[in-house]
């Protein structure tokens, strides 16, 4: 089925030549090197089979790799972090090693790719636009069609004699295995839920115990989401903080820079303590949090504060700590209601229901701060 | 999964027993373990675990199970609705 030649480096083997431009001459442009591509960092070499040569990856992520992993948690470039997608192998893999499916986002890819040393097998990348696989699962660009159309385009069927397909867990909302075998013969073997359990997995004949169809969703998991979701409220915040600064202005002479900044920093710290409560306090403190809706959640995290704004200064309640707390609260509110699409087990009939109250709830306290805001500086 | 349980008593999810051919597909696909396979029928033994992914129903290969599967997110939710308001259809991406 497959022949097996000696891999055919990248580039040629060095040989010494006299150079005058620089200490020496570089070596020549390996086979694979084609005008108008790149090839990846993570790429180590080129195997070849009967549907062309497949790109060998490396099962080590390089610096370049983790740099680009940090970026994408942090919320940059997240939407353009992709690889081409196609066939791809680590180690080598014959007509009858396995075949895992995945998504081109590059985070996971290389989350894959990680647990795969000293293993040989075909690892076939789906175009989902650089999402990750439950998203896009959900999108069903993680789906059915493209696995077939994927399958197609790779030439696998002359890559592998078996007719089996690894494909990951939180992917089953896309991929419709009863259609797929119609469709193009192949046979979807569900895969562990983390591609962390891929060792075991591969290891027990691919077959996934209990265990590995577990969710879960610990302090670690929870709280490397975090960063994603502040950057994501960066925008609309610096909006928000600067409408604030003019709002904070008016008053009986119109507009008083004086008075903004001295009002405006009441505000803004009331504004970004409510923030910081409902996108990092409320993830690390999940499981323990009463209530079920998150909302809930967002202001009993941020009630502490808006207690230590009103008894903290030695005021009491006055417009201008009521106006406040009610920043405060609605903030942390939203923001934690805005994690569910980030946990893996809030259903949308839920989040739907939640928010019916929650949105009126939380455009009240808004009102009611601008309201307060603005009648204020006529009261003295 | 232990820890987190999520409103109750609302999901959409459905399983029509009599249509059902004890397949097994959606006690393997389900993350939150919604569905058991007792004899030669699949029965659901924790409805409010379900997050409405709709794997079970996708992978359902004589579409006994009925979900409204949807991405359980606030801002997906703000923008159908915003869409609902506009009149307008087409896809929503939320990631």
């Amino acid at each position: 089925m497959v022949k097996h030649p000696p891999p055919i480096p990248i580039f040629e083997p060095h040989q010494d030549e006299v150079s005058c431009c620089g200490s020496s001459l570089a070596p020549p442009a390996g086979q694979h090197e084609r005008a108008g591509y790149t090839i990846c960092r993570f790429v180590d070499d080129f195997i070849e089979t009967d549907s062309g040569p497949v790109p060998r990856v490396a099962t080590r992520l390089s610096l370049y790799d983790k740099a680009g992993s940090i970026m994408v948690r942090l919320g940059a470039r997240r939407d353009s972090y992709r690889i081409a997608p196609g066939l791809y192998c680590v180690g080598n893999p014959r007509h009858d090693s396995p075949v895992l499916a995945t998504a081109n986002y590059k985070l996971t890819f290389d989350t894959v790719r990680r647990e795969l040393a000293g293993r040989d097998v075909w690892i076939l990348v789906l175009d989902t636009r650089g999402i990750n696989v439950w998203c896009a699962s959900a999108h069903k660009t993680f789906g059915t069609d493209e696995l077939i159309r994927m399958i197609g385009t790779s030439g696998l069927e002359k890559v592998v004699s078996h007719r089996q397909l690894v494909v990951p867990q939180l992917g089953a909302s896309g991929v419709n295995a009863p259609a797929l075998r119609k469709a193009c013969g192949f046979e979807v073997v569900w895969g562990p839920l983390r591609a962390s359990e891929l060792p075991r997995f591969l290891a027990a004949s691919c077959r996934a115990d209990p265990a590995m169809r577990k969710l879960s969703f610990k302090m670690a998991e929870r709280l490397v989401l975090a960063p994603v979701e502040l950057t994501m409220a960066l925008k609309p915040s610096l909006f928000i903080l600067a409408a604030m600064f003019f709002v904070s202005g008016l008053g009986p002479e119109f507009f008083s820079l004086k008075q903004a900044w001295a009002r405006w920093q009441f505000f803004a710290s009331a504004f970004l303590s409510g923030l910081f409560a409902g996108t990092i306090i409320v993830p690390a403190l999940l499981p323990w949090l009463p209530f079920r809706s998150f909302y809930l959640k967002g202001i009993v995290v941020a009630l502490p504060v808006a207690v230590a704004i009103v008894f903290g200064g030695g005021t009491g309640f006055s417009t201008e700590t009521i106006a406040q707390m009610l920043i405060c609260l609605s903030v942390s509110s939203y923001a934690a209601m805005n994690f569910t699409g980030a946990t893996p087990f809030a259903s949308p009939s839920g989040v739907e229901k939640e928010m019916r109250r929650a949105i009126p709830l939380q455009a009240g306290m808004v009102l009611g701060a601008l309201a307060l805001l603005l009648v204020q500086p006529f009261l003295r | 999964m232990k820890g987190f349980r999520y409103i109750s008593d609302v999901v959409s999810l459905k399983l029509n027993e009599e249509v059902c051919i004890g397949c097994g597909n959606c006690e393997t696909v389900c993350p939150h373990q919604v569905f058991e396979l007792a004899g030669r029928k699949a029965r659901i033994i924790d409805r409010d675990g379900c997050m409405e992914c709709g794997a079970c129903a996708n992978n359902c290969p004589v579409d006994a199970i009925a979900v409204t599967p949807g991405v359980g997110c606030a801002t997906y939710v703000i923008k159908k609705w915003w869409q609902e308001i506009r009149g307008k259809e087409g896809p929503i991406t939320c990631c």
